[in-house]
């Protein structure tokens, strides 16, 4: 029961404090240096682990020879398959419950260039990898499959699951006056955060400490807890900021169970930090991806037929899915629809999430193909958006919660003067530089986790706010900070955000774009029940300034807690606690539905994805939308591709702050370029190598490839999707950058460049 | 990286001597050196350093030309205003490579003696043919992703790219190695792999660079560097050029000039061709697009490469244009 009404504030996204412009709470501390990342902490007695990587990409470890690295000075184990400690096989973060096999951190048959083989560990880093270079390990090689152009790896095997069809696709396609058809690529792209990967692991009697950057602490100490056979609580991770993770520090990893296993068997601390070169091979990136797809359409634009066929690189023992179908399907109405996916597996590391995997390169794929149309039949690339308008879900077939999209349309066409565009390929030009304008959409799903957290108000009238949630950079303290000041009603700067420690309550993975929404419902549900009960003592309490007045409402602002009939300044939160003698309010609230409020739900709900809804589960739905206007200039002699401007308008419902939400879409814009430019991972086929594993070589955008990026909110609040009315920010801007860029530059040159990353060569 | 012992030469005589023993290196910035190490490619048991020797980082120039002490770090050299004014395209080669970060700890000694870029040299853990670190190993780079080796001065057992601009330049302007007691052309300081990619450059065992002295030419002081590249900054250059042009008297008949080619040979590359083509031809678009055909005679392609030889033309021809374009 809520004893006064709060007002929640819906309206424009600059009303209140939620909703406020404030730069980042630990902003200062990173600034300084001061903010501690999870590895840089230095236990007692800790000792390095350095990983050994297989070199070939195919075959069997047929021996390891240590004895030189034994030898070595400082070394104090070679772990390897046959001397590491057993561990369990955990449950997968979809919560399948694992097979009774042992978990193997180390391979003996070998799939893939780069997979773990051994491990040194020795008093200090230098020693370890000096000592890693000594051992040798020989090996038993047949011929990789490197790629999914080799011949030998044939069609892959169809995933049913992401089929999506209606109407008849094939028969539409066949009749259609207009029809096109062509294939489009992306490379395999890496996450490369600055942070790099690893931890510290510490066993205290059967307690494991780890400190080690997590974008989800409660799945990742789930895995922890079931390898060692060890509740639970036994284990405590602690992820206080990341540098970064972009999909790739959400789930567990083979060095992780190295480093804890290395611990458990030396009985010291182990610092384990991957290299550089490590971290394109430690864990996946997002696959290479290729699709065709046809479009049947009448002389006028308007869509008769879809006919989508997808496949995405897998590893050779694991089924990674690159959703391809998650954008054509939803973006356009179509009567006829056909989407399939194929997975082939190649000699590579299981492949991971990248920031919008799926969206990403599915965006890719239809952005360009409906640009291509667009030029085929003769009108504007713009205006057969609007033409094949979707309005409703075609896939779903349901309304959409809220597709500002053509408001997105019309604002961004307006800012960045799209009207003065020339239609005519290769037309504008100034000197040696080709200019073109490009246009594409992109749109990310809603995906819903309960929440939980811990909201305290404390004697001296502060507030703290606690949860394992994380923050990689995205504003999670700042966000929650903001909730809860503006749920409690007291200035933010009195609110303590305690985040990325599993002792706190628990936090679903901070993926698929889904922890804002979610953990300011949490942190919104607990405040006000911190709030109610302070109110309800300032009330009844005998010894309460207010017991006098007879109340029955009392109002809190900035801190101050007044009653209707009382016409002075209020009186302080602290007060209030010292008068009634209280030290602390605590409510901790979770935001699971009545039926799962029992402590197996619970556990499943924040350690496995198993309860996340999806984006059309119940009537809605629910999706962020977003568009980018670019230009290019095109150097005609040198091929060199540069993004001159930019202007991205966005429909992610209400911003819970405006400044990180924009700061989140500018890095997502910024990595769209990366994408569309300069990202691809180059694989030796004779090796099933990639050979620009580190910065110097894997070219992500330096400032100077950026231009001034203009970004513009066109959503609205949306409490369908969210407590508050927010909808997906991290992910949705990185989608439909690459085919504005690609469409730009077919403007700018009539050249089509249909296979990303778009250089210099592909132009010359 | 291997344990090794560290010594901080007092003296240039000193760092010659330590220099002069077996597995011996100079450490000046160590943006290349440290890099290298960390690959497993260079496992000095001594490191000498000669980063705090005196008086080897002075910049002067006067009507001769430029004196340029090894030590002397890129950002220093490339902000120098009198290098900028006699010798523009040697600070334009310094700003466009590397980071800022980088350019403000590495030397010019240092920076002349990078080594190439090339990813199998760099990973001997997982390839061990590389001709150029094990002699008579073989070549990875051959039949493997090659986007960035040379198509010229190559060899069957190398195509490693030399990477640094700074030298495109100092070819360009004929500039000379001072290795303490001796002199060496830089045309002649590099070498090409031939059948020993190992040796690049004329150095002998305990020598090391002092100093660098360019001419003062009109040719130098009306010279660019252009270097193009798919980002921005912070590449090596896909290719490049250093062009210096001196006029004869009517404005437009080329007196004199000099190319410097980056990012597609084995060495600092001189494209004599180019240049024997224009010394007295009038500055002309058509004439200059024919004559920059010639920076490419002979070069060959491994697959991957093969944009360069369609590139590095057009680079240099938009470089001798935007030379001859200079106020
Ligand atoms: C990621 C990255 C990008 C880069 N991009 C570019 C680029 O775009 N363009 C470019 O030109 N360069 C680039 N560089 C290379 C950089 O410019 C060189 O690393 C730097 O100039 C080397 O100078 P240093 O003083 O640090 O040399 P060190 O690393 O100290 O030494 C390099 C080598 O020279 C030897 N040496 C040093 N000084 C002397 C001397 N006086 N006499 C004899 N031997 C000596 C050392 O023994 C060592 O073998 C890049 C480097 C990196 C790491
Ligand atoms: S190109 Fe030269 S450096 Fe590269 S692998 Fe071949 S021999 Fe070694």
């Amino acid at each position: 029961m809520t004893i006064v009404d709060t007002k929640i504030k819906h309206g424009d996204a600059s009303d209140g404090i939620l909703g406020g412009r404030l730069s980042r709470i630990d902003g200062p501390a990173k600034i300084t240096g001061s903010a501690d990342y999870a590895m840089e902490h230095f236990p007692e007695g800790m000792v390095h682990a350095v990983i050994i990587d297989s070199t070939i990409a195919s075959g069997r470890v047929l021996a390891i020879d240590a004895a030189a690295a034994e030898a070595y000075p400082g070394v104090l184990l070679v772990l390897t398959p046959d001397n590491a400690i057993a561990i369990k096989t955990a449950t997968d973060w979809t919560g399948a419950p694992p097979p009774a096999v042992p978990f193997e951190p180390f391979a003996r048959e070998i799939t893939f260039n780069g997979q773990h083989i051994a491990a040194v560990i020795a008093e200090t880093f230098e020693q370890a990898t000096a000592a890693a270079a000594l051992v040798k390990v020989t090996y038993d090689k047949t011929v990789p499959i490197s790629t999914f152009d080799d011949p030998r790896a044939g069609e892959g095997y169809p995933i049913d699951m992401m089929t999506k069809e209606w109407g008849d696709a094939e028969a539409a396609l066949a009749t259609s006056p207009v029809r096109i058809k062509q294939e489009y690529r992306t490379p395999r792209e890496y996450n490369v955060p600055i942070e790099p990967h690893g931890l510290i692991a510490q066993w205290t009697g059967d307690m494991l400490t780890l400190w080690e950057p997590s974008q989800w602490i409660d799945g990742m100490s789930r895995t922890y807890a079931e390898w060692f056979d060890i509740p639970f609580e036994n284990v405590r991770m602690l992820s206080p900021y990341i540098g970064g993770g972009f999909g790739s520090k959400a789930l567990p990893t083979r060095y992780g169970a190295v480093a804890a296993i290395a611990a458990k068997m030396l009985d010291r601390p182990v610092k384990l930090a991957i290299t550089r070169p490590q971290t394109f091979t430690a864990f996946g990136g997002r696959p290479a991806t290729r699709q065709t797809i046809a479009l049947g359409a009448t002389r006028e634009g308007k869509l008769l037929s879809i006919l989508h066929r997808g496949d995405n690189e897998t590893s050779m023992n694991d089924v990674a899915v690159e959703p391809l179908g998650s954008v054509i399907s939803i973006m356009y109405a179509t009567p006829n629809f056909s989407s399939r996916q194929n997975l082939v597996p190649v000699n590579t590391v299981k492949p991971g999430a990248l920031r919008a995997p799926g969206e990403n390169p599915s965006a890719f794929g239809i952005e360009c193909a409906i640009d291509e149309l667009a030029y085929e039949v003769g009108i504007d690339p713009l205006d057969i958006r609007l033409l094949n308008y979707a309005e409703e879900d075609p896939s779903a077939n349901k309304p959409w919660s809220t597709r500002r999209l053509r408001e997105a349309y019309a604002a961004g066409a307006d800012a960045f003067g799209w009207a003065k565009r020339n239609p005519r390929p290769r037309s504008m030009r100034d000197g040696k530089q080709l200019i073109g304008y490009g246009v594409a959409a992109g749109t990310y799903p809603v995906r819903r986790t309960p929440g939980e957290a811990m909201v305290r108000i404390l004697s001296n009238g502060t507030i703290e706010v606690a949860s394992s949630g994380i923050d990689m950079g995205q504003g999670t303290y700042t966000i929650l900070a903001q909730t809860a000041a503006e749920a409690i009603g007291v200035p933010v700067e009195t609110v303590m955000v305690k985040l990325g420690d599993s002792s706190l309550p628990r936090a679903p993975v901070a993926g698929g774009s889904q922890l804002a929404n979610l953990m300011t419902g949490a942190v919104h549900k607990a405040a006000l029940a911190a709030r109610d009960e302070l109110i309800g003592i300032a009330i009844n309490h005998p010894n309460s300034p207010f017991r006098d007045l007879q109340a029955n409402t009392l109002t809190i602002e900035a801190g101050r807690i007044s009653s209707p009939r009382d016409t002075g300044a209020g009186i302080g939160i602290a007060e209030v606690m010292r008068r009634t003698g209280r030290d602390r309010i605590e409510a901790l609230r979770n935001t699971l539905p009545e039926e799962h409020q029992n402590a197996k739900d619970h556990f499943r709900n924040f350690t496995t994805i198993a309860t996340m809804k999806s984006p059309t589960e119940g009537d809605y739905s629910l999706h962020s939308w977003c568009v980018h206007f670019v230009e290019v200039r095109v150097d005609v002699d040198f091929g060199t591709v540069r993004v001159a401007r930019m202007v991205s308008a966005l429909d992610s419902g209400r911003l819970y702050n405006p400044k990180l939400a924009e700061s989140q879409w500018k890095g997502g814009i910024i990595m769209g370029i990366g994408q569309a430019l300069l990202e691809e991972g180059l694989v030796d086929d004779r090796y099933g190598r990639v050979m620009n594993n580190n910065l110097g070589d894997y070219l992500v955008p330096t400032n100077a490839d950026i231009p001034d990026l203009k970004v513009i909110s066109v959503g609205i609040p949306d409490t369908h999707a969210s407590v508050l009315g927010g909808k997906a920010v991290g992910e949705l801007a990185i989608v439909g950058v690459a085919p504005a860029i690609a469409n730009a530059v077919y403007h700018a040159t009539g050249v089509r460049v249909r296979n990303l990353p778009i250089t210099l060569e592909k132009l010359i | 990286m291997r344990d090794f012992s560290y010594l901080r030469a007092s003296s240039v005589e000193e760092a010659r001597r330590a220099a002069a023993m077996p597995a011996t290196m100079l450490l000046a910035g160590g943006t290349t050196l440290v890099d290298l190490a960390k690959c497993g490619v260079t496992e000095p048991e001594r490191v000498v350093d000669i980063s705090h020797l005196k008086g080897l980082d002075t910049i002067r120039v006067d009507a001769q030309g430029a004196y340029i002490g090894a030590l002397a770090k890129m950002n220093r050299v490339a902000a120098d205003a009198a290098i900028k004014s006699a010798f523009p395209a040697v600070s334009e080669s310094l700003w466009q490579a590397a980071s800022a970060q980088i350019r403000n700890m590495a030397t010019i000694g240092g920076n002349l003696l990078q080594r190439t870029r090339c990813a199998y040299f760099r990973d001997p853990a997982t390839f061990p043919a590389c001709n150029k670190r094990v002699p008579g190993s073989g070549c990875s780079a051959l039949e493997g992703v090659n986007r960035g080796h040379a198509v010229l001065g190559t060899s069957d057992d190398c195509i490693a790219t030399y990477p640094g601009d700074l030298a495109v330049a100092l070819i360009a302007l004929e500039a000379v190695v001072h290795l303490g007691d001796r002199t060496v052309a830089i045309d002649d300081f590099f070498l090409l792999p031939g059948t020993t990619p190992q040796k690049e450059h004329a150095m002998q065992p305990g020598e090391l660079i002092t100093a660098i002295t360019i001419p003062a030419s009109p040719a130098a002081r009306r010279s660019t560097y252009l270097k193009v590249r798919d980002r921005q900054s912070y590449e090596f250059a896909a290719a490049s050029a250093a062009v210096g042009i001196e006029f004869e008297p009517d404005g437009e008949t080329i007196r004199d000039i000099r190319i410097g080619l980056g990012g597609v040979a084995t060495k600092p590359w001189r494209a004599r061709a180019v240049e024997d083509a224009l010394r007295g031809k009038a500055i002309e678009p058509d004439i200059i697009k024919s004559a920059s055909r010639l920076a490419v005679e002979g070069a060959v392609a491994h697959g991957g490469n093969h944009y360069k030889i369609e590139l590095a033309p057009r680079v240099v021809e938009r470089a001798i244009l935007k030379t001859g374009a200079m106020a």
